[in-house]
């Protein structure tokens, strides 16, 4: 039914343009009809073009108004603001670049749009033009080059030291474990072959057999302390995951079979981003939004949705499988001591498996 | 080369006696195949869109039940509401089908096969029988895709990359069960095609050009599908082998891509392969396959804006010195795409590199179409409108790559709504119009008829409209965070205010969906009732236009015409028309411009 429905709908749109299109034909008149434009379709389809122009710059505009609100507040990590400012000054060139380009290219649609009798400029080449324009990428792009790799370098060197916090992020279909080396600073050797030891109580396969591996500690749910340098080892027991934490500038893929790296240096508490002005702003809008939905789903006697709370997350980032939508993990950034309370209530893995 | 043509020329010198079947199915004709080639492509097209549309549907208005979803998914929608399975599998043979069928076979097949003939000046492609081949290849390979829609656990559903081990495990998935199969062997042969399909348009570039048509005198186009080709040959023989090696893995038990993996209560024996081994192997393809898509379109739009400009080409050498930087560029950054895939952090220095240096030649490319429009006479013909929309589109897609190719500013915003945004726009957006450029511009070459215009405005106008709409604010969705390939974001509450975002968009799709109708109806409508095309009807230079409007094989009766001049002869100082065709001799005292 539903299908003859469909057809029906696209066979009347069909015969509508086919009617109009005859009508527009008819209504030309005698005027000879050769399916090529003519100046009056130059003229406005010309000033169209220059109407375009103001429909991109009127969709950037309307797009950051709208919609700047629902960008990531500022980083929550050391390396952030070097990512944050890298970003800015690349949108920067973008925008300079597509406003004058767009420009140049709408406008000259328009003002040289044909007219029976014009005759164009025969004009071929220009070396000096094009070496202007070859030479002013390079210089900008250099820069731009030099400075990344500059920052990239930074991120990416990662040095095992004392000072820092070992976390080991395991992904598997489709939830997030972590990992802490516990008092020796050291992770126990791991392996997806001693999963279903200890009737599934060993959550991310530790071998029971190295003895760094006894004070590790499994969670469910992150604890950073604020402050120091975290270096994360990824892991991943099935498929390809991304672990992806938008709020600190840091993604790494999880790969079976390897580890892989990320280190960064959280700055800013949950507590103290809780009460940043941006996030209150955008708590509120959400919480509004939440609120309106609640009612609807009141009215249909649904459950109310909660109120929202701002909290860093982890998300899987590379697409694994049916509930990749919903693989996240909450980071919870706190001071030192209360990073150390938290954890002295954690189970070792010596004290789950015996 | 002369001795090749005279043999051809002897060959083809008179009319085959032809039958339904070798006129219409099994045809070694280029321009029928071209045909073929452009029906299947948009039929292919149709399919792509149409689940565009759908999960377009379900990001707008997540979980709620569509009557359509019913009618079109059936049982993976129960009671209307799309299965995140489904999802998936919508957005991966949305991808797949896009990339391959549509911009790469239904794109670069349709117009090589159509122009290279025409426009080097040979009566067909270097074998026929080749050819011919090569597209029931395609088209085999297209039913297989089209088949294994209909698989009982669905379609293939790890992304359009098939990243393993998810594409390697049956358990990770319904989707990498038959359906992976049929789409590995679906792009196996579909590899088969394009390779031969490639093949051919090299050796008919370098062995059968006209009398007189030095590569210096070639068109853009043809330098474009030309390079195109040879990308093709370097870069889809190492997809085939990641095929390959996948189907081993999958059904055959080896360990290329696989290791330490427990599934579903279960440790498999796989021991030492890598996933990261597989992503080298697909993006020297992948990376590669942007500029299969998108050269083709560049070129038919060189075309296209001299000629409707009626000015010639600015700087025909830096043209094609851009398209063989690209092309030799686009061959070693592929890395670009595993910025953060776990393989050594100074590799990502050197792709960054390679990467950013790909934006000179693609600048160059945009100051020379701009200065092309500079003090011309435009003639805003459909054709006229999408390549300037490309040029629009390419320029604010392009752009963002300075981002998503700086391997610093890539880790946030990697595999994020920033990414669909930038690659629909610079080469889903851009090639399309290529694509539709080039049948407004060719359709009178290819079927003797000419396409409404005022339709083609409609079109242009419309989707140029809802292209934008739809993926200028997805960039801030990106930006904000959002994971792509998520069937809903409602899991985080965070990114509830990005709900009426994906309403705009939807709705920008959904109209943009339409106006294609537009376009499908003239296109058919045309074919049969369009009014019949003259022989050059946009006053054009190339040697397409010197073939008489109804085909036969061998494309020109009597002798082929040589060529004299280069391509771009418009309005000339000294001619009284402001075209000269390349078949003009020069006239006495008059200068070939040195290019």
């Amino acid at each position: 039914m539903n299908v003859l429905l469909i057809f029906s709908v696209l066979i009347l749109i069909a015969i509508a343009i086919w009617q109009v299109t005859k009508i527009f034909e008819l209504s030309q008149g005698k005027k000879v009809y050769t399916q090529v434009a003519d100046d009056d379709d130059n003229n406005w389809n010309g000033k169209l073009m220059f109407g375009f122009l103001f429909f991109i710059y009127g969709i950037t505009i309307f797009s950051f108004v709208m919609y700047g609100d629902v960008l990531l507040p500022k980083a929550a990590s050391e390396h952030g603001s070097e990512y944050d400012n890298l970003m800015w000054i690349s949108f920067a060139i973008i925008f300079f670049v597509q406003t004058i380009t767009q420009a140049l290219l709408h406008y000259f649609s328009y003002k040289y749009r044909g007219e029976k009798g014009k005759k164009a400029l025969f004009y071929a080449d220009n070396d000096r033009l094009e070496a202007i324009w070859t030479i002013i990428p390079v210089i900008v792009l250099a820069g731009l080059i030099l400075y990344g790799l500059y920052t990239w370098t930074d991120i990416m060197t990662v040095e095992e030291n004392d000072e820092a916090l070992v976390v080991e992020l395991y992904a598997q279909q489709f939830n997030w474990k972590a990992r802490y080396a516990g008092e020796d600073g050291v992770l126990g050797d791991a392996n997806v072959r001693f999963l279903q030891d200890f009737e599934g109580r060993n959550l991310v396969g530790i071998d029971a057999t190295d003895p760094n591996g006894f004070d590790d500690v499994v969670v469910q749910e992150l604890h950073l302390p604020v402050g120091r340098e975290i270096i994360f080892k990824m892991r991943s027991q099935d498929v390809l995951h991304s672990a992806y934490m938008p709020f600190f500038r840091a993604q790494m893929n999880c790969v079976p079979g390897m580890i892989t790296e990320f280190a960064f240096t959280p700055n800013i508490t949950t507590e103290e981003m809780r009460q940043d002005s941006d996030i209150v702003a955008k708590v509120k809008k959400i919480n509004k939004i939440r609120a309106d939905k609640s009612k609807e789903l009141i009215a249909e006697g649904d459950v109310a949705l909660d109120p929202y709370e701002f909290d860093f997350l982890l998300l899987c980032n590379k697409i694994c499988g049916a509930s990749h939508y919903n693989m996240q993990m909450k980071i919870i950034v706190e001071t030192p001591e209360e990073y150390a309370k938290w954890m002295a209530e954690q189970q070792t893995f010596a004290e789950v498996i015996q | 080369m002369s001795t090749a043509a005279a043999h051809i020329e002897e060959d083809h010198g008179h009319h085959h006696k032809e039958t339904f079947v070798t006129k219409y199915v099994f045809s070694q004709d280029h321009k029928m195949i071209s045909k073929q080639y452009l029906i299947t492509g948009l039929f292919m097209g149709i399919i792509g869109i149409a689940m565009s549309l759908l999960f377009r549907l379900q990001l707008a208005w997540p979980e709620q039940p569509f009557g359509v979803f019913e009618v079109l998914l059936g049982k993976w929608a129960p009671d209307g509401v799309m299965d995140p399975n489904v999802y998936l599998a919508l957005v991966t043979i949305h991808g797949t089908i896009m990339v391959f069928f549509v911009l790469t076979a239904g794109l670069s097949g349709t117009f090589s096969n159509l122009l290279i003939p025409l426009q080097i000046g040979a009566r067909d492609m270097a074998s026929g029988l080749l050819n011919m081949i090569s597209f029931w290849l395609f088209f085999l390979s297209s039913v297989i895709m089209v088949i294994s829609l209909f698989v009982e656990a669905g379609p293939a559903a790890a992304g359009w990359t098939i990243y393993p081990p998810l594409s390697a495990l049956p358990q990770a998935q319904p989707g990498s069960g038959t359906g992976m199969t049929l789409w590995l062997v679906s792009m196996a042969i579909f590899i088969a095609s394009s390779l031969l399909g490639s093949l051919n348009y090299i050796v008919t570039v370098i062995n059968l050009r006209t009398k007189g048509m030095s590569m210096t005198r070639l068109p853009l186009t043809i330098w474009a599908f030309f390079v195109t080709a040879i990308i093709g040959v370097v870069s889809f023989p190492v997809l085939l082998s990641a095929a390959l090696l996948l189907i081993m893995d999958r059904s055959f038990g080896t360990s290329f891509f696989l290791s330490d993996i427990f599934i579903q209560g279960e440790v498999l024996h796989y021991q030492g392969g890598s996933p990261v081994l597989y992503e080298h192997l697909f993006w020297f393809l992948g990376h590669p396959e942007v500029y299969i898509v998108l050269l083709p379109a560049l070129g038919i739009t060189s075309e296209i804006i001299a000629t409707n400009a009626r000015k010639p080409i600015f700087g025909y050498r830096a043209m094609v010195a851009s398209i063989l930087a690209i092309a030799f560029l686009s061959t070693i950054v592929w890395g670009h795409h595993m910025f953060i895939s776990g393989m050594n952090p100074f590799l990502g220095s050197v792709f960054t590199f390679t990467t950013l240096l790909i934006a000179i030649p693609s600048a160059v490319k945009a100051f020379n179409y701009i200065t092309t429009l500079w003090k011309g006479n435009l003639q805003l013909n459909p054709a006229m409108l999408f390549s300037i929309g490309l040029v629009s589109t390419f320029i604010t897609g392009g752009l963002t790559g300075i981002i998503l190719g700086d391997s610093t500013l890539d880790i946030n915003v990697h595999d994020t709504y920033f990414v669909v945004a930038h690659f629909h726009l610079v080469m889903g957006i851009s090639a399309l119009y290529g694509l539709f450029a080039g049948v407004y511009h060719w359709f009178p070459k290819m079927f003797g008829r000419m396409m409404n215009k005022n339709l083609g405005y409609v079109h242009f106008w419309v989707t140029a409209v809802c292209a934008y709409g739809v993926f200028f604010p997805m960039h801030f969705i990106g930006m904000a965070g959002l994971p792509r390939r998520y069937y809903t974001n409602t899991a985080f509450p965070y990114f509830d205010d990005l709900a009426n975002i994906n309403v705009l968009i939807t709705v920008f799709a959904l109209v943009a969906g339409a106006a294609q109708l537009v376009f499908l109806y003239n296109f058919i409508h045309s074919m049969f009732y369009g009014k019949e095309a003259v022989q050059n009807p946009w006053r054009s230079n190339t040697l397409e236009w010197t073939a008489p409007v109804e085909h036969f094989h061998g494309n020109w009766e009597g002798e082929i015409p040589h060529v004299h001049r280069w391509a771009y002869d418009y309005s000339k100082p000294g001619h009284d028309e402001d075209f000269v065709p390349q078949h003009i001799p020069l006239k006495k005292g008059e200068e070939e411009l040195q290019h």
